[in-house]
């Protein structure tokens, strides 16, 4: 028996539906997982537990889609079979399209050497994580991230408390919950809870290891000297999560990661036990020196940015939680390309254009680190902020953002667009952030935009990017329309 | 103009209440006090800290979460209350917002039931809510004549405020919550003092607002306003948007 009749019409339905939104070239649609989830509502944990090797869970306000894809990566030189959200829709209904689109339309009980690598949003998680029953959960990082969506960083904290909690119950939960469910007993037959990677770095995060019932994975960075310029407006806890005094800071990475302890009450930096050691930028990337307590590893990782090493660091600790060889996790390392989005360059009319996500302050301030850090003059960027669901209704955190370093960089003939539904209100944070008005622009359609945009940019030069969330999947729908880019779920 | 004078605006827990671009405030304020020639200093009020508030030209204080704000009720309480008060009666211009503007009430009302003391610079008080209010804001307000009178915001709070007679609402609601959901009104007005829950910042696209609180510091500094008008052709634009976004989102 496997999935029985529901579960199989439930999933279907989110065959064709995505069969469907593929043909209308519609990428990232969450309806076919909504419409299986609705008609079959234990199918998504029983597509799961066909998972063999078990589930991953990647979750946190900033890094869950690099982490991820880099995981992907290193489970794939190890040789497991890995079903994969990669497009970055991480509620519940992507999730359930992720499984449902990886599975046959007659699915036998398991997948030998079959691993579910799921990006899940904090907010979806205490919901997911008792269907997934992931074998390792990951927190990236908390950072302030639509407010508007959690209320507050704290209670985001609480959220993925509550996720790991419901994990693994108690007691399996028998069969009682619908036929699909009726061998789940026999595939996962031990209830333990899941190994929390936690980041070591971020005392949110790593306070989540306290009273957590299973086993907690600390990773951290070890060389103070990778901490960055102290922007300390675009803290977000550096006050002791404990009992709210201000931590003392022996080093500081960026924004509140760093090698903290509260003179208070004592709470500290747990040690971790994978480790970055050593980064050296190079043309490429980063070569980096991994320590694990299996040993070391030593990579060369084709990113820029100290985020993109909290990724590596995630997905390496990941990994070996898992217990994937180092040499698999070094060469996935390696072999790691950005996603749509994620500060990749592609070619668009003879120019490149670099595309960076924003979506909070700590993330917005190590795009401009990255574009300040590039060679391009004239200095050229175009910025589309939109205010949907998806992206954070409430625009304030613009005000947090370190623009008023872009005042000196704008010189000459450079200049900065401003895009998007809400792009008077990113001109207004620029004036005040002392960009001149004569190097600022503002053109609310994102095509009308990237139009003057390029034509402002000479054929061979280089143009940034940064969208929100909506802004980003706009531009990839104008791109594709124009022929520029691949579609959404190649991506 | 009269001669160099430089104005020294208080910015009360920096550290603690920085929620939702708070520091767009104080930034708004600095930037359109240097853009009229005129000079000014931030000073920083931490925890402990005892100023003396008659000094004082202009304080802000912002919002926090939950944490902070339990910490810094107490100081307020404790440390702050009885000069601050004092100065804001003699006229001291001060901006409150969400968090700051209820613990300057008198007392906040949990769901259980128990009063916390809050500094009782204004007189209104807060009563824990079920339901959040968040979203965009639009309120029209009387604190001066001329056209726009719209002040434009965001909201995201779960507390209901009410007022005494000691204050009159800063506004009336056109979109969105307001203080309290009920009354019509948002924020608070009393003498020079203004409490709000508007974020967002609110400053920077309510020019006029930012403007108001100089005027008010000024006067009172050297007995006349005379604040030179500024190019606010891009506040203007941002105050549309959100004008829109509120009609567009909210309702």
């Amino acid at each position: 028996m496997g999935a029985g009749l529901r579960g199989l019409l439930g999933l279907w339905a989110g065959k064709l539906a995505i069969a469907a939104s593929r043909t209308l070239g519609r990428g990232g649609s969450s309806f076919p997982g909504r419409l299986a989830r609705r008609i079959a509502p234990s199918l998504t944990a029983w597509l799961a537990r066909r998972q063999r090797a078990g589930i991953m869970a990647v979750t946190g306000t900033n890094g869950k889609t690099t982490t991820a894809r880099m995981l992907a990566a290193i489970l794939g030189r190890a040789g497991y079979r890995v079903t994969h959200n990669r497009s970055g829709a991480n509620l519940p209904g992507g999730v359930t399209a992720a499984l449902v689109d990886a599975a046959p339309w007659l699915p036998r009980n398991e997948l030998p050497g079959g691993v579910g690598l799921l990006e899940v949003d904090e907010a979806a998680l205490p919901r997911l994580a008792g269907e997934l029953r992931p074998r390792v959960v990951v927190v990236t990082n908390f950072f302030r991230d639509q407010l508007d969506r959690y209320g507050e960083l704290v209670h985001t904290v609480e959220l993925v408390r509550r996720g790991l909690a419901e994990a693994w119950p108690a007691a399996v939960p028998g069969a009682g919950a619908g036929a699909v469910l009726e061998n789940a007993a026999a595939v996962a037959d031990v209830a333990v809870a899941p190994t929390a990677v936690l980041n070591a770095d971020d005392p949110l995060v790593s306070w989540l290891g306290e009273g957590h019932g299973g086993q907690a994975l600390y990773f951290g960075v070890a060389d103070p000297s990778l901490g960055g310029a102290d922007r300390s407006r675009a803290a977000d806890a550096r006050h002791c999560v404990r009992c709210g005094y201000p931590y003392e800071y022996t080093a500081v990475f960026y924004s509140h990661l760093g090698h903290y302890r509260c003179p208070d009450c004592g709470l500290t930096r747990p040690d971790p036990a994978v480790v970055l050691e050593r980064a050296e930028p190079e043309r490429e990337g980063f070569r980096v020196r991994i320590g694990t307590p299996r040993g070391a590893i030593e990579a060369l990782v084709p990113v820029s940015g100290l985020y993109n090493l909290y990724n590596a660091l995630a997905a390496t600790a990941a990994a070996y939680a898992f217990g994937v060889p180092l040499e698999a996790v070094a060469q996935g390392l390696e072999s790691y390309t950005a996603s749509f989005g994620r500060m990749e360059t592609l070619p668009v009319r003879g120019r490149d254009i670099v595309v960076a996500l924003v979506k909070n302050p700590a993330g917005f301030n190590q795009v401009l680190d990255a574009w300040l850090a590039a060679p391009e003059r004239p200095r050229r960027l175009l910025i589309a902020i939109n205010d949907l669901a998806a992206d954070g209704t409430d625009v304030s955190w613009l005000w947090d953002v370190d623009c008023e370093r872009l005042g000196a960089a704008a010189d000459e003939s450079g200049w900065i667009g401003c895009a998007g539904i809400r792009a008077e209100e990113m001109a207004l944070r620029l004036k005040y952030a002392g960009v001149p008005a004569a190097r600022t622009w503002v053109e609310n359609d994102l095509g009308a935009a990237l139009d003057r945009a390029l034509a402002a940019t000479p054929a061979g030069q280089r143009l940034w990017i940064c969208p929100t969330y909506t802004a980003l999947l706009e531009l990839r729908r104008l791109l594709h329309r124009r022929g520029e880019a691949r579609g959404f779920w190649e991506v | 103009m009269a001669a160099l004078v430089t104005l020294r605006l208080g910015y009360l827990y920096p550290d603690l209440l920085n929620l939702y671009g708070d520091r767009g405030n104080i930034l708004t304020l600095v930037r359109r006090i240097r853009w009229r020639g005129l000079d000014v200093v931030v000073r920083e009020i931490g925890l402990g800290e005892r100023p003396d508030f008659a000094e004082l030209d202009l304080v802000f204080i912002g919002g926090g979460q939950d944490r902070e704000q339990a910490l810094i009720a107490e100081d307020l309480a404790g440390v702050k209350a009885d000069g601050l008060r004092a100065a804001v009666e003699a006229g001291l211009p001060l901006l409150a917002v969400c968090g700051g503007y209820q613990l300057l009430g008198r007392f906040y009302r949990t769901g259980d039931g128990r009063e916390l003391p809050g500094a009782g610079v204004l007189d209104l008080w807060t009563e824990a809510g079920k339901r959040r209010m968040i979203g965009n804001v639009v309120i029209e307000t009387d604190l001066w004549m001329e056209e726009p009178r719209t002040i434009v915001g965001f909201e995201n709070h779960s507390g209901r405020t009410f007022l005494g007679p000691g204050c009159r609402p800063l506004g009336r609601v056109r979109v969105g919550g307001g203080n309290n959901g009920r009354d019509g009104g948002e924020g608070a007005v009393h003498r020079s003092a203004v409490g709000t829950y508007l974020h967002g910042p609110v400053l920077p696209k309510n020019p006029r607002l930012a403007d108001w609180l100089l005027e008010r510091a000024l006067e009172r500094r050297r007995g006349t306003a005379g604040l030179a008008p500024l190019d606010d052709a891009v506040e203007v634009a941002a105050h549309h948007a959100a004008i829109e976004r509120a009609r567009a989102t909210r309702r």
